[in-house]
């Protein structure tokens, strides 16, 4: 196992993943905004900033919840929770939206734009803005709007504008598509508030940044809560991968600290059947960024599918396709089936319903927690709240097909 | 001499631009598509740009999504492209530009892309997603071994070290984005698109050719008065698509090539090019 240094290096790379696959006119842009967000994040001031507005405003610390009823159940290793979805808009989401709309609030730029698939990163964003007083402008699928109806009219009350984007599977790969035409066009004006550790450069590490205030936070409240330094393991879902690396980033440096990610395994194994990258996969470029890729023969993007639009997407975050390289990570996978299984599961054993991205998460702990003792802890990321899920999931045990989307 | 210099050296000695348009590889097959670059080197194409499809096309406007949704709805590929291009390549006595996304060319692998590439008689490549930095690695170098031109992009918001960097890294020819955003066609040039060409021409030896947004031939003629070649891609397209069912619709497209074609030829009258400049810019308002 290699040793992990938190990167990536001068140009943006992970191991030969990530990089800034960028069309000229994003180059300068992007330079500056690196240069930006450089400046911002050793700056006390911007950090006392973002810190102060997670602290009165969205409600951190969000709290780690021992569930002793789900432990009790699996019979194995005791299981805790890290309650993003009790942070303002109900998933992690937020801490990225705005660390990045307050960044673009400092860089004069007015006008956020943002991708959203099922809408909560869209919501986050909206939110954001109308907290700093920006211009809002979210992309999101035609297909993803006639299901996410609730989720699209809390971003108009936001004061937010919703763009229909009816091209291509008009889901949340479409979504990132309209919203880099969009800043591509208009990118004197607009920051692209990217939702996840994908994209050009610097992107992946900015994100990640923002949200390994999730894993930080954590790694203090379990020493307090049970006097162990470190977890035995920590499982999270990956879609793009933030909330996974934003819960793994502090114990990357611990080798004895197993991380695990859980993708979307769908309804199968044929392409278009699951959003499972690792295995499958094969390097490529997307969206700006170098990483594993679900496309075929001639490098064209296949199409995905998962229960959980959060998961429905067909490239993973460069960094992860680079922690998997090194063995750092461990990636597996939960179907539709387990995740609304796991979903059920922790909705009766601790009165939480998790997003359905999370449930995934919850699957793989589900499969590992009886065969570990006691003294073993695992920590979760539970990512979102799932009310927004519950239509999926009464359709998905309904038999009926859901379509898949994104977060 | 490529035949990339070799054309901008005969365009210069003949007072006009080149005249480069563009369309999509197998929209809505390749037998169209060879129909078309025949016909389009018939009314006079300089060069000829060949778009890949690519499934996700960041830098593309409405017109050139869809008619890279019908090439890959019709099972196109980058391979069949070149085999295409290879079989057409003695009868099309013009230099061919590859416009491609990087994915399709990665999916094929960089070294193989670059030697049937360079076997099909491809002059030139432009990777709209490859600036230089990304190039440099695998694709610049192979492309290079070959003798294929490598076209990079420059933009309004390429700042002089990035001018410097492509200009460097460039063969061929640089291609400059008229204005910030994605393909199609527009009501009328940018503004600054003056200034911003002198920017570059002072910083580049390479000819500069201009695109994005040219698509009338009052467009056409402005720019030409200030710069070394002019792309028109979606308006060509467009034609291509909406005069489908036409009787002869090869014939229609080769007839507005043949218009556009003639706007690149410069007039001799000096107070020059600024005044063709704005004859240009209010011809394209009216219209």
């Amino acid at each position: 196992m290699g040793r992990w240094k938190s990167g990536p290096d001068a140009r943006g790379r992970f191991g030969p993943f990530g990089g800034r696959y960028a069309p000229e006119t994003l180059m300068a842009p992007l330079a500056e905004l690196a240069a930006a967000y450089d400046r911002a994040r050793r700056d006390r001031g911007f950090r006392g900033r973002l810190a102060g507005l997670l602290a009165s405003w969205a409600g951190r610390p969000t709290p780690l919840t021992c569930a002793e009823r789900l432990t009790a159940e699996l019979g194995g290793a005791r299981i805790y929770l890290k309650r993003e979805d009790l942070l303002h808009t109900g998933a992690h989401k937020l801490n990225n939206a705005l660390g990045q709309a307050l960044l673009a609030a400092e860089m004069g730029k007015r006008r956020l734009i943002a991708e959203t698939g099922a809408g909560q990163h869209g919501v986050a964003t909206a939110t954001a803005a109308a907290r700093l007083g920006l211009d809002c402008v979210v992309y999101m699928g035609e297909e993803d709007m006639r299901r996410q109806r609730l989720n699209v009219d809390r971003m108009r009350l936001l004061g937010a504008e919703v763009v229909a984007v009816a091209a291509g599977s008009r889901t949340l790969k479409d979504a990132i598509n309209e919203a880099m035409r969009d800043w591509v066009t208009n990118v004197a004006t607009t920051h692209y508030v990217l939702g996840s550790v994908l994209g050009p450069d610097p992107f992946p590490r900015m994100v990640r940044d923002f949200q390994s205030v999730i894993g930080d936070e954590a790694r203090r409240q379990l020493r307090r809560e049970t006097g162990r330094d470190l977890p035995d393991l920590v499982v999270a879902c990956v879609g793009g991968g933030s909330n996974a690396l934003g819960i793994f980033a502090p114990f990357l440096g611990s080798p004895s600290v197993r991380l695990i990610g859980v993708e979307a395994g769908g309804r199968g194994e044929g392409a278009g059947e699951h959003a499972a990258r690792f295995g499958p996969g094969r390097v490529g470029v997307l969206h700006g960024t170098r990483t594993l890729l679900l496309q075929d023969e001639a490098g064209q993007v296949l199409p995905t599918h998962s229960v959980s639009a959060g998961l429905d997407y067909p490239a993973v975050g460069p960094e992860h396709a680079e922690l998997a390289r090194l063995g750092r990570v461990e990636y597996t996978r939960a179907s539709d089936g387990e995740a609304v299984a796991a979903f059920r599961l922790l909705a009766r054993t601790e009165g939480i319903l998790p997003a359905l991205e999370t449930a995934h998460a919850l699957a793989e702990v589900a499969r590992r927690a009886p065969r570990l003792a006691r003294r073993h802890l695992i920590l979760v990321n539970l990512s979102g709240r799932g009310d927004k899920d519950l239509e999926s999931v009464l359709a998905h045990e309904a038999g009926e097909p859901v379509a898949g989307g994104g977060a | 001499m490529s035949a990339l210099a070799d054309l901008f050296a005969r365009c210069r000695a003949e007072e006009r631009a080149a005249f480069v348009p563009f369309l999509v590889a197998g929209d809505p097959d390749l037998d169209a598509t060879e129909r078309l670059l025949l016909a389009l080197a018939r009314a006079g194409a300089d060069a000829i740009e060949i778009g890949v499809p690519f499934s996700d096309p960041i830098a593309d406007g409405p017109v050139i999504q869809a008619a890279s949704e019908r090439a890959l709805a019709g099972g196109v590929t980058l391979a069949r492209i070149l085999a295409r291009v290879a079989h057409l390549r003695g009868r099309l006595g013009v230099p061919l530009v590859l416009f491609s996304y990087a994915n399709p060319i990665l999916a094929l692998g960089a070294e193989r892309f670059a030697e049937q590439a360079a076997a099909s008689g491809i002059d030139a490549v432009l990777v709209v997603d490859l600036p230089p930095e990304e190039a440099a690695e695998e694709l610049g170098p192979r492309l290079a071994e070959r003798g294929v031109d490598r076209i990079f992009l420059l933009a309004p918001t390429s700042g002089r070290e990035r001018i410097d960097r492509v200009a460097k890294a460039g063969s061929g020819f640089v291609y400059f984005v008229s204005r910030a955003g994605v393909t199609g066609e527009r009501e009328a040039l940018a503004a600054e698109l003056p200034r911003q060409l002198a920017a570059v021409r002072r910083r580049v030896g390479l000819p500069v050719v201009v695109g994005f947004g040219i698509s009338t031939p009052e467009q056409v003629a402005a720019a030409a008065g200030l710069a070394d070649g002019v792309v028109v891609g979606s308006a060509l397209v467009r034609l291509a698509h909406d005069c489908r069912d036409e009787p002869d619709p090869v014939a229609l497209v080769e007839e507005r090539a043949r218009q556009l074609a003639a706007a690149t030829r410069r007039e001799k009258a000096r107070g020059p090019l600024l005044g063709r400049w704005r004859r240009g810019r209010s011809g394209a308002r009216s219209g």
